[in-house]
């Protein structure tokens, strides 16, 4: 993994008061991106507009597509032509892509997606927040297959998880998805963006070798292939059917299970190297309450107060969403006597905390369908009887 | 914790109110300021609000609940916002466009012709300008010195100083009115000093 500098004229290094949506955009130039393909949606238009409008003076390209799945395609197609690209959406966009997020995981693409959640399903609440694709984004698209997700609980982090996504993106081959919601895209707050020679990227893995010898999918000792830019002279074939190193279809069993466990395997085998949790007073806790992107600065209010009330309980913040922090949680379930988990929707990612748990410990969910972010008080609620 | 919404109808730079006071808090005077905006289908003309959550610490529930401090530049935006201000706040009104109800509470009522300010200075789009210099002058939630350094990239250059004129013209208003209310008005409150 060759690392980088940013380069400097990506780079808005200041202190700054942005929204979440303006966050993404600069997070992304920062990181390098010079490509950017999408359709607007509320309440991501605005990311779209920053791009737009800063883009070209960095040497980007900006495309307003006819739809989300052109938007992807011209992603894919940006992104082997050499480039780091990123595209915006919000819940309906997002159901869009599903299809061509599958043909990027199959086509080992980096790329990155910044899902702006709002309420759902279908046209749902346009100008209110949620936090119901998180499901989606690991299961939507068909077949088996991988992605990593990250949630940004501030306009601050919006910055910095887009810059995480690129490089996490850029080292696994994979589409990186920065899954924040309305309140944070909408959310003004000071962002600091630092100089250009603080911000580490990583530079994607090119092929050297003779270019008679370049196989587009053959994983190296990292699991990981090389890529080569389009254009530069190499001779090579990709598919969203199910290929064999070289890039040609075969289709039968043998090359399937090739194939698609390593779609998977590159990712799994490497989530200790990729999750990032906040752990808060978890090592005496009764009581876990996990929680990710903004239901998380609202469940510190109820976790203040149920300390306060003698309730033992500790905190986890999923910065990395998927891949799930799987150990972690097996880990604690066997110590605690309940995981309390809160997010904006009726109830996802809390079935995964159950899975993960293995019977050990109840997970017990805190619904909230969108629109707004949690009452404090109905998270307090769920731990103080969580707690008896 | 400091609360504060600012309304007005659509178009009046109510949202701009927020973003204004909003980095001068978080860039230039070492507070933790959250804006957000009432993002419903409003169009211009109808009541629409930007709010802050103001700390010296780190903001986490990032929307208002009952705030201390209501800015209201419409009737309408009154109408709709006066009843969650709280039993202590303070109300700040564009005297013009805005009757109120009778006082409520302890709140402290503070108005402004900002909007006819704003005119007399050549321009009613800096009405916004004129109430937020009252606005730092009465509520000293903000220094003036951070607001006027957090203009640049919010208004158009070609008018920045137009606009820093506006929020003078607000914050000596409201200084005066401050030095004014200091004033023993009465024999009777001589003797109780």
């Amino acid at each position: 993994m060759k690392k980088v500098k940013a380069d400097p004229k990506g780079v808005l290094t200041g202190a700054h008061y942005l929204d979440g949506d303006h966050a993404l955009a600069e997070g992304a130039l920062a990181a390098g991106c010079r490509f950017f393909a999408g359709y607007p949606i509320t309440p991501s238009t605005e990311t779209a507009e920053r791009f737009a409008e800063r883009i070209p003076k960095v040497g980007g390209v900006f495309i307003q597509m006819e739809d989300e799945l052109a938007s992807i395609a011209a992603l894919i197609g940006a992104a082997w032509g050499g480039k780091k690209v990123m595209t915006v959406t919000s819940g309906p966009g997002f159901s869009l892509m599903m299809e061509n997020i599958g043909l990027a995981c199959m086509l080992e693409t980096p790329l990155v997606i910044a899902n702006v959640q709002r309420g759902g399903p279908s046209t749902g609440l346009p100008t209110l927040t949620g936090q119901q694709d998180m499901m989606q984004v690991k299961w939507g698209s068909h077949g088996d297959y991988e992605i990593i997700a990250l949630s940004p609980d501030s306009p601050q982090e919006c910055f910095d998880l887009c810059i995480e996504a690129f490089n996490l993106s850029e080292i696994y081959r994979v589409p990186s998805f920065v899954m924040t919601d309305e309140c944070v895209g909408h959310m003004h707050e000071k962002v600091v963006i630092p100089p250009a020679e603080e911000i580490e990227l990583v530079e994607r893995k090119w092929y050297k070798g003779p270019k008679d010898k370049y196989l587009p999918f053959k994983p190296d000792e990292d699991m990981i292939p090389f890529m080569v830019k389009v254009g530069d002279g190499y001779h090579f074939h990709v598919t969203g059917l199910t290929h064999d190193e070289r890039g040609y279809p075969v289709i039968n069993a043998e090359c399937q299970n090739v194939c698609v466990p390593h779609l998977v395997d590159k990712i799994n085998m490497n989530a200790d190297k990729i999750i990032k949790l906040e752990e808060d007073e978890t090592d005496n806790a009764e009581i876990i309450v996990i929680s990710y992107g903004i239901t998380s600065r609202v469940t510190t209010r109820a976790v203040r107060k149920a300390r306060k009330a003698g309730i033992k309980v500790g905190t986890i913040r999923l910065i990395t969403v998927w891949p799930f922090p799987e150990k972690r949680i097996k880990e604690l379930a066997k110590k605690i006597k309940a995981f309390v988990v809160p997010e904006i929707n009726y109830g996802q990612v809390v079935y995964e905390v159950e899975r993960c748990a293995f019977g050990q410990a109840p997970a017990i969910r805190v619904p909230h369908c969108g629109g707004w972010v949690h009452d404090p008080e109905d998270i307090f609620k769920a731990i103080k009887e969580a707690s008896k | 914790m400091t609360e504060i919404r600012f309304s007005g109808f659509g178009g009046q730079g109510i949202i701009r109110c927020g973003l204004i006071a909003g980095k001068a808090l978080s860039l230039f005077d070492n507070k933790q300021a959250t804006m957000t905006q009432s993002f419903g289908p409003e169009a211009r003309g109808s009541a629409c609000s930007s709010q802050l959550v103001v700390s010296d610490d780190r903001v986490l529930y990032p929307y208002i609940s009952a705030p201390e401090i209501l800015v209201s530049m419409s009737q309408e935006a009154y109408d709709k916002y006066e009843p969650e201000l709280r039993e202590d706040g303070l109300l700040l009104i564009d005297k013009d466009l805005v009757k109120p109800k009778p006082p409520r509470g302890k709140i402290k009522s503070y108005s402004i012709p900002s909007t006819r300010f704003a005119e007399e200075l050549g321009n009613r789009i800096i009405a916004n300008l004129v109430m937020l210099g009252f606005f730092t002058a009465i509520t000293r939630v903000v220094s003036p010195e951070a607001m006027k350094k957090a203009l640049p990239g919010l208004v158009p250059e070609r008018f920045l100083e137009l606009n820093k004129k506006a929020f003078d013209k607000g914050y000596e208003y409201g200084k005066k009115i401050l030095a004014e209310e200091k004033k023993p008005k009465t024999s009777k409150q001589k003797v109780k000093k």
